[in-house]
């Protein structure tokens, strides 16, 4: 697992991470969103004990990141933004290098990296030298080198950039299947979309700070306010209005449809649907509207930018 | 031990096979190795017949064993192109944080990438000059003694080692293989000094100074590479842009230093001055072992010049000198002390700045050559017959007493600032560990040392020359 604890670290004057807590469990994906120098990579980083905390700890796989960095890096696999490919060897030799340096023997490393690049699909390409690679090949030989030491944390900086939309699924599923086997993964991405389908988790950083971190659900929750539901008729309802039930608001009102928040669905929707099946108004669908993490996130960004234009106005 | 180092060998291994796939090292390295050790051979079988129809046969003895060093000196220098692709390029390109993130440690990634900068290039000189000797040989030139020749291969490795080390510490400090190529001057300029000098020691044909100059580089390559090993942290590697120079922030660094805590000029003589003191024990005790062994040394070089050298010493010790001394420094005129004082100062900036870049080695030796040269005069003395005690007593000790604890003080400091150079505190660079070892020495200097030499310089033009007659003067 991970867990940090008001890590910080800092640069001379410039704070590139303040305070930061958080934690992750194995099994558990946690998505790390925030704009380019959010602190984001300085955070993986500390985490994968390449840079030291200027303040605060963090535990990584059991250990300490400060104290005890060589334990912590040899049970960690970090994808960083850029891919660390020597061009003029093949992807075997490569994976062979690194599987080396995290003490595996050729044959173990071979057992381990063969059914790895089956399945991204790179067995076939595995003895061309990686230069000859497509920038997709590139990224998944990335992602393999990253596994193949089998770590239980991973740590992935946007892991489908640069792939096609095929590769990008293959790479997702190889994803969620980790957090299936029980590892921890924490995946620093800017594709709120990918975000979406394979965290269980959202943290959202900005200006080196945490400012949210829990599920997708309390996310949206929290920004976009609570679950909205459309009524849609057969024919127009006129201006008839249900009595509302506590915690229910009427947002939209179209000819053959009536939008609602609903604070506590389970409570309050038999109710708005019992109204409308006693007035025998022809209900075709009542359905949950579909909130983005994209809309949720896009809201808190413009929502700090406008708070932080109010402060320099002021 | 042996798994840890197996590592460095798994590093080396790669670089050396991505060495061996680039027809760009590879092709100089073969010219270098194969072709430029005929042409130099015919260049020796040349000057060998020009030396001798002119009749310098001494001179011409000595073409073969220069020209040798020539030959691996060539393929050598590649090392030094090698070690910053190896280093900036990795850092450059990216491909450095995948082997940050593995758990080697720091140590094992720089010895891996310091093997493998070395080897090929080593490899060549040492063919090359293989190839040089065979050929000397096929062309019945005479070959040089197998001392001179073990010499000149021991100074090829240093040198390489040298060269490649130096390449890491600039290789922290640059970002971009192009900025590391415009730092290269600070390697390759004191390169060619380094080289000059052997050249000359190799003509010069005195094989025990050349062991010492062996030793010297030996030396030297050691503090380099403890440089190197101490700014090669993956925290130096990835976290600082070090391509442009900060003057406010250095300037700040320097004036956080030098005043440190105090707030007046009378808490900071008080307070800060003598903090400065604190921690300066064991390099002064250093410095002064080696200006007791300069001292002792200087009276051992009385052996080997023999007495007339100290008859010539003495003279300045004849009385009417010593009154034309006196008359030429009427007391409290202030121009003698002024040339004095600023002479011992100058010595000490310039201690300062040799000491910088030789991490305090150089910095000694003011103190060394001057008591190299008073313990020869105070042997000359004591073999003249004048008693020693008079000498100092009226030579030395007055201005001396002063003049020698302050010097040695300053000295101590610029050997405490090289070992603070080669061993930096943690997560300082380079640039800052010199701005604060500056501000320090700036500190001593001028709450300690450079009053103490104007005292000193005072003494010497206004009491020593006076206490010297009254002593010698009859």
């Amino acid at each position: 697992m991970i867990a940090a604890e008001h890590l910080t670290k800092r640069y001379d004057e410039y704070l590139a991470v303040a305070d930061m807590s958080f934690s992750v469990q194995p099994g558990q994906i946690l998505a790390f969103l925030g704009p380019n120098g959010a602190g984001k990579t300085t955070t993986v980083r500390m985490l994968s004990s390449v840079l030291r905390p200027s303040a605060g700890s963090a535990r990584v796989a059991g250990f300490d990141v400060e104290r005890e960095p060589e334990q912590v890096r040899a049970r960690v696999g970090v994808l960083t933004e850029q891919q660390g490919l020597y061009g003029r060897m093949t992807a075997d030799d490569y994976l062979d290098f690194f599987a080396r340096l995290y003490g595996l023997e050729r044959t173990a490393a071979r057992t381990r990296s063969l059914p790895l690049l089956d399945q991204f699909g790179l067995a076939a390409a595995r003895k061309q030298r990686i230069g000859t690679y497509s920038k997709g090949m590139r990224q998944k030989l990335a992602l393999v080198r990253t596994l193949v030491h089998d770590p239980p944390v991973l740590l992935l900086d946007e892991p489908t950039s640069a792939m096609d939309p095929e590769s990008a699924v293959v790479v997702r599923d190889v994803i969620c299947g980790q957090a299936r086997a029980g590892r921890t993964l924490l995946l620093c991405t800017h594709n709120l979309f990918e975000a979406e389908q394979i965290a269980d988790r959202v943290a959202v950083v900005r200006k080196g700070r945490l400012l949210f971190e829990d599920t997708k659900a309390a996310f949206k929750r929290q920004l976009l306010g609570p679950s909205q539901f459309r009524a849609r008729f057969a024919r127009p309802v006129g201006d008839w209005t249900p009595d509302l039930p506590q915690g229910v608001r009427l947002v939209e009102r179209g000819s053959a449809f009536l939008r609602f928040q609903v604070d506590e669905p389970l409570n309050s929707n038999p109710l708005l649907m019992h109204q409308m099946l006693q007035q025998s108004l022809e209900l075709v669908a009542f359905e949950e509207m579909t909130r983005n993490l994209e809309e949720a996130y896009v809201q808190a960004v413009t929502r700090l930018n406008q708070e932080d234009e109010a402060r320099h106005a002021g | 031990m042996l798994a840890k180092l197996s590592l460095v060998f798994v590093i080396a291994r790669r670089e050396l096979g991505d060495q061996a796939r680039d027809w760009r090292i590879l092709t100089p390295i073969a010219f270098m190795a194969l072709v430029f050790p005929f042409l130099m051979n015919v260049a020796a079988e040349k000057l060998l017949e020009l030396l001798r129809s002119y009749g310098v046969g001494i001179i011409s003895d000595r073409m073969v064993p220069f020209l040798l060093m020539v030959v691996g000196f060539f393929p050598i220098s590649i090392s030094l192109v090698i070690a910053l692709e190896s280093f900036v390029g990795e850092k450059e390109r990216g491909t450095i944080e995948a082997l940050l993130n593995s758990p080697l440690s720091d140590g094992q990634l720089y010895l891996g990438k310091l093997l493998s900068s070395v080897t090929a290039p080593l490899l060549g000189a040492f063919l090359g000059m293989g190839v040089y000797l065979a050929a000397c040989v096929g062309r019945g030139l005479a070959l040089p003694p197998a001392e001179v020749v073990a010499q000149v291969f021991l100074l090829t490795l240093v040198q390489a080692v040298l060269m490649v080390t130096a390449a890491v510490v600039i290789s922290v400090q640059a970002t971009t293989v192009r900025s590391a190529n415009l730092l290269t001057s600070f390697i390759v300029i004191p390169m060619a000094l380094l080289v000059q000098g052997e050249s000359m020691l190799l003509v010069w044909g005195d094989a025990r100074t050349l062991w010492l100059a062996i030793f010297g580089v030996l030396v030297l390559t050691v503090l380099v590479g403890r440089v190197g090993l101490s700014h090669f942290r993956r925290e130096e590697l990835l976290g600082r842009e070090l391509d442009t120079l900060h003057p406010r922030a250095l300037l700040r660094l320097f004036a956080r230093h030098f005043r440190g805590e105090a707030r007046s000029p009378r808490e900071w003589y008080l307070r800060e001055v003598p903090s400065t003191l604190r921690g300066l024990g064991l390099p002064f005790l250093l410095v002064c072992l080696l200006a007791l062994g300069a001292a002792l040394a200087g009276a051992g070089l009385i052996q080997s010049t023999g007495a007339q050298a100290a008859q010539r010493a003495l003279a300045s010790s004849e009385s009417g000198r010593l009154e034309a001394l006196a008359d030429a420094w009427p007391l409290f005129d202030f121009h003698p002390v002024a040339t004095i004082w600023w002479q011992n100062v100058r010595a000490m900036l310039i201690a300062m700045l040799l000491g910088g870049l030789t991490f305090g080695v150089l910095g000694t030796m003011p103190v060394v050559l001057t008591l190299l040269f008073t313990g020869y005069i105070s042997a000359s003395v004591a073999s003249s017959g004048i008693p020693l005690g008079s000498y100092l007593a009226g030579f030395i000790l007055p201005h001396g007493v002063i003049e020698i604890p302050a010097v040695i003080l300053a000295t101590a400091m610029i050997l405490k600032a090289g070992a603070a150079l080669a061993a930096p505190g943690s997560g300082r660079g380079l640039g800052e560990q010199f701005v604060i070892s500056l501000a320090d020495y700036a500190r001593l200097m001028l709450g300690l040392v450079i009053p103490l030499l104007l005292i000193s310089a005072a003494i010497e033009a206004w009491v020593t020359p006076r206490v010297a007659l009254l002593i010698f003067g009859g």
